[in-house]
């Protein structure tokens, strides 16, 4: 019993993490209507800033605030020179373009920093036992610092001017421009949150398991954008769910020998099954075809 | 001579210079002094080109997004080598040829019902959704034989048999023949029409009675069938399969040929073939040491730039004013210009303007224009 409730706790946690990349994804597809390659390579640019300012300063908060700003700058020069010009073209240019942007990202990383992997060890605080369990600090922090984030994420784009014109934007782009809202702002908008919340995961995955290389942000990003599919992509609520449920299926998965190095076939595996019983995902709005 | 000058040579071009240079190879291979990095980049350019017409047909003619098909590449990969590697043990008097042939039928086949099977789900998918069931296979299939337990090598590999490399490029080609064959004649028959009709809208393709199920399984599983085989192809090109190779990012560069040479070309699908494979070929050899880090960053900067060139809305007028067929059918173009007719040459039997009713009415409505009658579901969305 004991051990499920920590695997749970792991489990959330790891959650919490692909919950707040996958945000990224599913706030750019719902507005920007595209699926941003390079989100999970905008990670490694945050993991990497990170790296060199906690050497730098010994501190990796100012790192990490350093890495946040840094992102958000990243990803609106991306969307401004990448996928600015191609708005209103074909939707598999714009991929293919976001996957260039992707090499382009992970070439840079590795003539800049070399092909190495780092190992950055920043505070570790042991383990704490709560209610008679124990778990990792990070671990705990990580969970309630994705927590908050989702909770203040939720209250911008309800109740704010600017998330709610997000929200307008996704509905229909045409009639929000109408409205006098600047779909340019927005987009722009968009890609800073979502870029902001990679360098914030990427300081967590990488306070949780030190290695930084330019390849850091490849697999998690594809694992969030299948956690994004799973909720229903362009749902806000559906991406944390799909990332909680990603992370808990993985711990559980981890926690046993025999699935151990299978975990990311059956993370995938789950992915298929859900979307063949909900074809636009958990949370996803059923759009119906008309002629 | 008159029979010769009936047949359509456009449809054709691609088999004679296919063909041509199949003969070639075969030449070589008979000569036997192909030096090693010729036989590996030609072998690599047949892989590449059956790989890229096979996609093509998925993406290019069925209009399905699919980014897994490295995965099949690695179940016939794995399947047939293991296949081969067994029976050259078993049957040590067998030809080479034969197992490989044989190791060539089973992969593919193996590879063509995992098409299948997922084609099942692209029955209910659409779009970016079904490009993530197609990514999620991808990575199963090869975590599953990375991890097989010693059935499928270990983690470093499986061993395979390998032929005479002299051979190998004369063979691969061989087979993109064989898939031309049969992916244009699909394509050119009703069967093909019928796919299309898909692509360009399916409910509408239902409602002219095309059966959309059978149509997409079939393209799936053949797109597999060709996948599978050179995975066959490819894992007789070394003594070793690693499945790291057939990871996303393979799956990822073959869409990135089919996107650029055009989507529903075959020939621009096996032009950029050639293309791509040539040119990081050239840059693996080039820079070498330090330097080798740049072949990604050129090749990321290329793309984006050539994707963003060619599709920008922004620079549509540019692209159509320098086009190379505009400058073409500007120079061979008939002169027409109403306003030039003189008088006496005009038929005074008609409606005395000299302007076709035609064009004052094509004037306004111009597919994009504002006047243009109600635009397509596609665009809406």
């Amino acid at each position: 019993m004991e051990q499920i409730i920590t695997t749970l706790i792991n489990g959330l946690s790891a959650g919490g993490t692909y919950a707040m990349i996958a945000l990224g994804y599913t706030m750019v597809y719902g507005i920007a209507k595209m699926l941003n390659f390079a989100h999970g390579d905008v990670i490694m640019v945050g993991a990497y800033t990170i790296f060199i300012f906690f050497t730098m300063l010994g501190n990796p908060l100012i790192g990490l605030l350093i890495a946040v700003v840094l992102c958000m700058l990243l990803g609106i020069t991306i969307e401004r020179l990448a996928y600015r010009p191609l708005r209103g073209a074909s939707p598999l240019a714009v991929l293919i373009t976001a996957i260039g942007v992707s090499y382009l990202l992970q070439a840079l990383a590795q003539i800049v920093f070399g092909a190495d992997i780092k190992r950055p060890v920043f505070f570790d605080f042991g383990k704490i036992s709560v209610f008679g369990l124990s778990i990792a600090v990070s671990t705990l922090i990580t969970l309630i610092a994705s927590a908050i984030i989702m909770v203040v994420l939720s209250l911008f784009v309800k109740y704010t001017r600017t998330g709610r014109a997000m929200i307008a934007v996704s509905e229909d782009r045409g009639a929000a421009e109408l409205m006098g809202i600047s779909v340019n702002k927005i987009i722009v908008i968009t890609f800073a949150i979502g870029s902001a919340l990679a360098a914030v995961a990427g300081f967590f995955m990488i306070w949780k398991a030190p290695s930084v290389s330019p390849t850091l942000g490849a697999l998690p990003g594809i694992k969030a954008f299948a956690a994004a599919v799973i909720g229903g992509i362009g749902s806000l609520p559906g991406a944390m769910l799909g990332g909680i449920l990603m992370g808990i299926v993985g711990a559980f998965s981890n926690s046993f020998e025999f699935t151990a190095p299978y975990t990311d076939a059956i993370v995938f595996a789950v992915l298929i099954l859900i979307l063949l019983v909900r074809p636009s995902g958990l949370l996803g709005k059923k759009r119906r075809e008309k002629v | 001579m008159k029979a010769l000058m009936n047949i359509k040579w456009k449809h054709y071009i691609n088999y004679v210079v296919v063909g041509a240079f199949t003969i070639y190879l075969a030449y070589m291979a008979f000569a036997g002094d192909m030096p090693r990095s010729q036989t590996t980049l030609y072998t690599d350019i047949g892989v590449t080109i059956i790989l890229a017409v096979s996609l093509s047909m998925v993406v290019g003619f069925l209009g399905e997004l699919s980014l897994g098909h490295a995965g099949f590449m690695c179940v016939g990969a794995y399947v047939g080598g293991k296949l081969a590697a067994t029976f050259t043990e078993m049957f040590t008097d067998l030809n080479e040829y034969i197992i490989f042939v044989i190791a060539l039928t089973v992969g593919g086949l193996a590879a063509m019902l995992c098409g299948f099977i997922i084609g099942l789900p692209a029955l209910r998918l659409r779009g970016d959704y079904l490009a993530i069931v197609t990514l999620a296979f991808g990575e199963i299939v090869r975590i599953i034989f990375l991890n097989s337990g010693g059935v499928f090598g270990d983690q470093s590999g499986m061993k395979t048999p390998r032929l005479d490399r002299q051979i190998l490029p004369f063979i691969s080609f061989i087979l993109v023949l064989v898939t031309l064959f049969v992916t244009q004649n699909i394509i050119r028959s009703k069967h093909g029409r019928a796919i299309t009709a898909i692509r360009d809208s399916e409910i509408a393709a239902k409602a002219t009675g095309i059966n959309v199920t059978k149509y997409k399984l079939m393209v799936f599983a053949i797109a597999a069938l060709f996948a599978g085989i050179a995975g066959v192809l490819s894992s007789y090109t070394e003594n070793k399969i690693q499945a790291a190779t057939y990871d996303y990012n393979y799956s990822i560069e073959m869409l990135v040929i089919v996107v650029l040479g055009g989507m529903g070309s075959i020939n621009g699908a096996i032009v950029a073939s050639v293309l791509i494979t040539y040119i990081n070929n050239v840059l693996q050899t080039q820079l070498q040491g330090n330097m080798a880090v740049l072949k990604n960053l050129i090749y990321a900067i290329v793309l984006i730039v050539i994707v963003i060139y060619n599709n920008a809305p922004a620079l549509k007028g540019f692209r159509e004013t320098y086009n190379i067929k505009n400058l073409f059918s500007k120079i061979f173009a008939k002169k027409h210009d109403p306003s030039k007719v003189h008088d006496d040459e005009a038929k005074w039997d008609r409606v005395p303007t000299k302007i076709d009713i035609d064009e004052v009415l094509s004037v306004d409505i111009q597919t994009g224009s504002p006047y243009a009658p109600d635009k397509s579901e596609k665009e809406k969305n």
